[in-house]
């Protein structure tokens, strides 16, 4: 596979590593009341699902730079590329 | 039809005309008591079970393809019991038992060969890992040897032992464990069960659960609605997609694992190798391939063929260990598509919907698993509570902390 940076250009899947749904990004809130069932669903439960799949990857012998990766799990063609950064200021992560 | 060599002679002398399918191809009843969704290995031991040690009657079989086409036909083939932790190592012990008594039980040639597997060592931390484990092994009954460089230079000359990076300092070694033709463990279990009156439905996929009221009441499928009083799903791989019917999500990722065979060779490889430094485990068929495999690729995906870093890395690893491999050439490499669980251990259990049973997340070490595996899920179908072996196996053990965690990874696939 080959995954198109944003920044870098089309570099080998090899270079990165992979993390898993971009659902990780969504850390839920440590002070709220249920904090313990949903830590157990961001921690443990997965869509999995067979198709698009919108997830993180790592360049870790590159610029090292996290990037959210839209890619189809049944074909893996991946169709979009953006800095995990820029993807968390979309959710309004803040950073 | 009874197999026998007593058949074979008669059949020999008739001209193989008695011969007839091992299966039937039945049409599916409106309803089931039980419905296996799956007609994998793990399935049609399921099934079998049911029939045989737990008396049901009234079971189907629902495959979307045709049996034994998913994971049971591409794996490696090996069988072992070598694991540490207390969820785990009885529940294998129990499987590696039922695979020794295998053939004579549903009278079919699964060529169970029980030609011992090597776990090399390379480092004094790892040796000490590997005498815990084989101590654990021994309390729970199963057979280890710790063996060292020397005996191992006795039995495989061919390894490279004084490799300056990964040198070969000893070994764990389980004499039991071995290899078995993988398709015939599907048939012989399908052909068991179809003896014993269980419906094995082919080309008949399933679409949709119907649940009503929080109760399952039967399958969707291709060709239409089955009723059940019991749904099991039992599709390792796809496991996600099935439970997504039920609006379940799973601590389970889907990821491919590769697995590949050379050329026909003559007899070099006595029993099974794994190597300790990477990830590389490599037996030799009977029809001389060298079979082999290593770690997954890594990322998610349905697609059953991986990517080409992960085939350099595991014939790196196999070069590391067995030098001699690198003039045999690679003849077939195929994927299959794995439950990743967050901890590396399958699960065997009710749902919180009435009827409604899973079975998956068997990573991607679910053949040797398979006998265990059905007793186990025959034993939850029919009796509503789990095997003394497999009450680990848990669905909520990830809410409530109790992982079997055998890697000491933690919640993430890819590295178990």
């Amino acid at each position: 596979m080959i995954i198109n940076h944003p920044i870098l250009g089309p570099r080998d899947a090899a270079e990165f590593t992979y993390l898993g749904d971009v659902s990780l990004l969504n850390r839920p809130d440590w002070q709220a009341i249920d904090a313990a069932e949903q830590f157990y669903e961001y921690q443990y439960l997965r869509e999995n699902p067979a198709g698009e799949h919108r997830e993180l990857w790592y360049h870790e012998q590159g610029d090292r730079s996290w990037l959210v990766v839209t890619r189809n799990t049944l074909t893996h063609a991946i169709s979009k590329v953006e800095m995990a950064s820029d993807a968390a200021r979309a959710r309004g992560n803040g950073k | 039809m009874h197999f026998s060599g007593f058949k074979v002679i008669k059949e020999a002398l008739m001209g193989h005309k008695g011969w007839g399918p091992q299966w039937r191809n039945p049409e599916p009843k409106p309803h089931y008591d039980i419905i296996i969704i799956g007609g994998g290995g793990h399935g049609l031991a399921t099934a079998y079970y049911l029939a045989k040690e737990f008396g049901q009657k009234n079971i189907a079989v629902l495959e979307k393809g045709w049996i034994g086409g998913g994971n049971v036909g591409r794996n490696t083939t090996i069988i072992r019991s070598n694991y540490l932790l207390d969820g785990n190592e009885p529940f294998y012990e129990f499987s590696l038992k039922l695979w020794e008594g295998l053939e004579q039980d549903f009278n079919y040639n699964a060529m169970v060969s029980q030609r011992g597997i090597l776990n090399l060592i390379h480092s004094d931390a790892q040796r000490d890992a590997f005498i815990r484990r084989g101590n654990a092994m021994i309390l729970n009954g199963a057979d280890a040897e710790y063996l060292t460089a020397d005996q191992i230079r006795a039995e495989n000359p061919f390894l490279n032992f004084d490799d300056a990076r990964f040198p070969i300092k000893g070994g764990l070694a389980q004499r039991r464990g071995g290899t078995v033709r993988h398709d015939a463990v599907a048939w012989g279990y399908a052909r068991g069960a179809d003896q014993r009156g269980v419906d094995i439905i082919q080309n008949c996929e399933v679409t949709g659960l119907r649940i009503e009221n929080g109760v399952c009441k039967g399958v969707e499928t291709s060709r239409g609605f089955i009723g059940a009083n019991k749904v099991g799903s039992c599709v390792a791989g796809s496991s996600s997609r099935i439970m997504a019917h039920a609006n379940i999500r799973l601590p389970i990722e889907s990821h491919v694992l590769q697995a590949f065979v050379s050329e026909g060779l003559k007899p070099v490889i006595p029993g099974v190798i794994t190597f300790g430094a990477g990830h590389f485990y490599v037996s030799q068929s009977d029809k001389g391939g060298l079979v082999f495999g290593g770690d997954i690729d890594g990322y998610n995906t349905y697609a059953q063929r991986g990517n080409l870093p992960t085939v350099e890395d595991v014939c790196e690893s196999g070069m590391a260990i067995m030098p001699m491999i690198g003039r045999a050439r690679l003849l077939r490499m195929w994927g299959g598509v794995m439950d990743m669980s967050m901890d590396g251990s399958p699960i065997i259990d009710k749902t919180h919907i009435d009827g409604l049973y899973f079975n998956g997340g068997w990573c991607y070490g679910g053949f040797k698993a398979t006998p265990a595996s059905g007793w186990c899920y025959a034993h939850l179908l029919a009796k509503d509570e789990p095997h003394e072996v497999a009450t680990a196996y848990r669905l909520d053990r990830f809410r409530r902390g109790y992982m079997i965690d055998e890697k000491g990874v933690g919640a993430q696939p890819n590295l178990h």
